[in-house]
């Protein structure tokens, strides 16, 4: 019999000095050691591959803009995996939210496009929740018929709504539709075609009153200086040229954190995720707070659908959605289930898409590599610290071999970059799994008095 | 119990039939809703149907359907989401088509040598997402809807560099497979029988390795050991485990065979497809989803998933005569994504009602051997 007794809540600690420190959530200075060497690497990584747009201003515009489909289509699949059902789906709510949106922006405008993408989003939603949650079908089955409907239905309806007469007079085909407000001219209240922008004045110049204030931010990057300039040049891409879709969905993260966590209906969404029975038990009407939960899930995919439609050339165009929807699905993973997570691993997986796409993609692309070497080169510190002799292997192939790339080729592929979010997501289930924790009921098919 | 055969096939065909049925209603309603008339529609659908031509072009389309089927159906059958046959096939269709058109095999030979590697490059990609999963537990959804997207990226760097067709300026795509590399078109073989086609009309040689193929995915399900412990698998892992199932290198073998038979799925555009002979940006690309459908539609069953196949090849054939008739073509859509859905919640129902009737049954036996009926009147699940 062991002699050594180890009172109750005092675990021997086992863990190094700097895992202590890492994961001690009471200590601010943790994030923000951990964002320092963040800004520290991508400046490296700009000066040495001598690549300016990697933290150019106009590169976080552009970041942000494909950020916020990813991220509402993370939000949807966040409210239906937490109230237990897995959302593969949300490609096709997202498809049906991009068609409603397109008609209903022809007719009422950018706001009306929102809710129009909003409540196409919904519908698929409701559909998903009518299989899984009344019929007790499985739910990839049912997310992946969703996928497959969804364009059907996209290109049924921009049939019978674009091809009249009328709507093609307009500039509407089966693959588009008619541009924002056309079928509104001269009506009144009058509609607007573009929504409205904001930019932060004195950061980023914006106006006050008809003034324009001065563009600290945008002087400060222009000196590339070293981590300075970066930042100024990361937050003057997110306080300019916002649009008003963009602004509300950056809020609506943090709506959606707090009616998670800190509302009734929140708790007993989660609780319908984590133990169904056991929330039904105390009467929590766990299928009808799946059956919303869905709703809004496929609601803030459409939406997704509908800020594509309004960021795009303004209108409905089939396509345009790209897999987005599986993209959100991977956000929400690599975000581990969470509103911050979800919202951080969009805002990667976008800075990737906008950081090829611009001009200077070629270049940006190549200062990439060197970032994910300089990256890896401090997990590898990291892991040797720690004694992970494990992942010390494999972080260090991995950087070696981001250095040998761009030391070796001279331009990378774009194909490259666009794989880097998919490749990204596998990297963590693989790896650090064990750091990821689902609702534990997702994907369940759970009955109104079944057995536990 | 046992059932007779004409018994069990009517229980069977009822679900898909009225899913089926309902399908049309809804595609009617959508109809009218948009001004248009069903009647018209349908009778159009019908008409275009009475054709040789296309019966042809239905089974052309139903052949790719049906392997695209069966290598989702290796997977649902042990309970193995292989979401991933659209990249694995992707991936293979590519490096087949290049690696065919760069050798030169006598005729049966080079065919075989493209069929051997779309197969080993569709199982190696699957094998990615079988490993994760056996090593480190990752879930095959999330791996192999990742693998997809970066299937998707791999193939249009390989076909924009390497693969390149580079005497061809204007699209990407591999080179042309020379004609030994190709399966020529059933229309002779088909003549023996009497059967003679309108000039341009082809039947596609690649129907006979799509029966063999579902012959040997019936033979090895239901009659090898591998196929029994795979099902077991699929019904209850925890026994099929404690019976001696190693459900590691069963998962692995069987994902890898989902792969492999991905690989087949674009083989028949590849060679014996006259369209193409070659993998480029006109490759058909949505066939993996499709194929995940049909086999649900048909249920896994080899017979099924061909049936399946054949209605969903109809709905688009029929379909395809709308647009020159004024209707919109479109209705195919809705209608194979109604009659999926509605046959995926008539199956659960059938299966609830039979689980209910069978739960009613052992409980009526216990009752006439133990006598006090069971207290509660409310039938619980047997098994989630």
């Amino acid at each position: 019999v062991s002699a050594v007794t180890v009172p109750v809540g005092q675990e021997p600690e086992r863990r190094s000095a700097i895992d202590r420190f890492l994961n001690d959530r009471s200590r601010p200075a943790q994030l923000g050691i951990l964002l320092l060497l963040a800004i520290a690497v991508v400046s490296s990584a700009r000066i040495i591959s001598d690549a300016n747009d990697l933290t150019a201003s106009a590169a976080f515009g552009t970041a942000l803009r494909f950020a916020i489909p990813i991220g509402l289509a993370g939000l949807g699949g966040l409210f239906s995996e937490r109230s237990g059902t897995v959302n593969i789906g949300l490609e096709g709510m997202m498809i049906l939210g991009t068609i409603f949106a397109g008609y209903a922006g022809w007719h009422y405008g950018p706001w009306g496009a929102l809710v129009g993408g909003v409540i196409g989003g919904a519908l698929g939603g409701l559909l998903h929740a009518l299989a899984t949650v009344t019929f007790g079908v499985n739910h990839i089955v049912s997310g992946v018929a969703i996928n497959l409907i969804a364009p059907g239905v996209a290109r049924y309806l921009a049939n019978v709504w674009f091809t009249t007469d009328e709507a093609a007079a307009l500039g509407g085909s089966i693959s588009n539709s008619p541009g924002m407000c056309a079928a509104a001219a001269g009506s009144s209240p009058p509609c607007n075609a573009t929504i409205q922008q904001f930019t932060m004045p004195f950061l980023s110049g914006g106006e006050l009153f008809g003034w324009r204030s001065p563009d600290t931010l945008g002087w400060l990057e222009d000196k590339h200086w070293f981590m300075i300039s970066d930042v100024a040049g990361a937050l003057r891409g997110v306080t300019s040229e916002l649009g008003m879709q963009t602004v509300l969905s950056i809020a609506l993260f943090f709506v959606v954190a707090y009616v998670m966590w800190r509302t009734p209906f929140g708790l007993r969404l989660r609780s319908a995720g984590e133990k169904p029975s056991a929330a039904d038990s105390l009467g929590v009407p766990v299928n009808r707070v799946k059956y919303i939960s869905l709703a809004i899930s496929g609601g803030l995919a459409g939406m997704g659908g509908a800020v594509l439609v309004l960021g795009g050339a303004g209108r409905y165009q089939e396509g345009l959605t790209q897999g987005i929807g599986y993209l959100g699905l991977a956000a929400l993973i690599v975000g581990n289930w969470r509103p911050l997570g979800i919202a951080m691993a969009a805002a990667l997986f976008g800075y990737f898409q906008a950081i090829a796409v611009r001009p200077a993609g070629a270049t940006s692309v190549h200062g990439l590599l060197v970032m994910a070497a300089l990256a890896m080169g401090l997990v590898l510190i990291y892991v040797a610290l720690t004694r992970r002799y494990f992942a010390i292997v494999w972080v260090a192939i991995i950087g070696a071999l981001a250095l040998w790339a761009y030391l070796a080729v001279d331009e990378v592929n774009n194909q490259f970059v666009y794989i880097t979010p998919y490749v990204v997501t596998l990297v963590v289930v693989t790896f650090l799994s064990q750091h990821l924790r689902p609702p534990a009921a997702a994907g369940q098919v759970w009955r109104k008095g079944q057995a536990t | 119990m046992k059932q007779s055969f004409g018994a069990r096939v009517v229980k069977a065909l009822a679900a898909p039939v009225a899913a089926l049925a309902l399908a049309v209603i809804v595609s009617s309603i959508a109809l009218l809703l948009a001004g248009y008339s069903p009647a018209k529609a349908f009778r159009v659908m019908w008409e275009v149907m009475d054709s040789t031509e296309s019966i042809v072009i239905v089974i052309n389309k139903a052949v790719p359907f049906y392997v695209a089927g069966v290598a989702a159906a290796i997977g649902f059958k042990m309970g193995l989401f292989n979401i991933g046959t659209s990249g694995q096939y992707r991936l293979a269709a590519l490096l087949a088509g290049a690696a065919g058109a760069a050798v030169h095999f006598p005729p049966v030979v080079h065919v075989l040598f493209i069929l051997v590697v779309a197969m080993a490059v569709g199982a190696a990609w699957a094998a990615i997402a079988g490993i994760l999963k056996v090593t480190r537990g990752v879930n095959e959804v999330v791996s192999t809807i990742m693998l997809n997207f970066i299937a998707v990226g791999l193939s249009s760097w390989l076909l924009s560099t390497y693969l390149r067709n580079r005497n061809v300026q204007l699209v990407a795509e591999t080179r042309t497979i020379p004609r030994s590399g190709r399966l020529p078109t059933l229309n002779r073989f088909v003549g023996f029988f009497g059967f003679h086609f309108d000039d341009g009309v082809f039947l596609h040689g690649f129907l006979p390795i799509a029966i063999l193929l579902g012959i040997g995915y019936y033979v090895l399900l239901n009659r090898s050991r591998f196929g029994f412990e795979l099902r077991a698998s699929g019904i209850n892992p925890s026994a099929a485990r404690a019976s001696g199932v190693n459900p590691k290198k069963l998962i692995l073998i069987t994902i890898m065979l989902s792969g492999a038979v991905a690989g087949l799925i674009g083989m028949s555009a590849l060679i014996a497809d006259p369209q193409f002979f070659k993998y480029g940006d006109q490759f058909p690309q949505q066939l993996g989803f499709t194929g995940i459908g049909i086999a649900l539609l048909g249920r896994n069953h080899p017979v099924g998933i061909a049936a399946a196949a054949i209605v969903w090849g109809v709905i688009e054939r029929a379909t395809q005569a709308l647009s020159i008739n004024n209707l919109p073509q479109e209705i195919g859509v809705i209608m194979q994504g109604t009659l999926l859905l509605s046959a995926m919640i008539a199956y659960e129902i059938v299966r609830r009602r039979n689980e209910e009737a069978a739960v009613r049954q052992a409980a009526a036996q216990t009752h006439q051997a133990s006598g006090p009926p069971p207290a509660t009147g409310v039938l619980q699940e047997v098994s989630t």
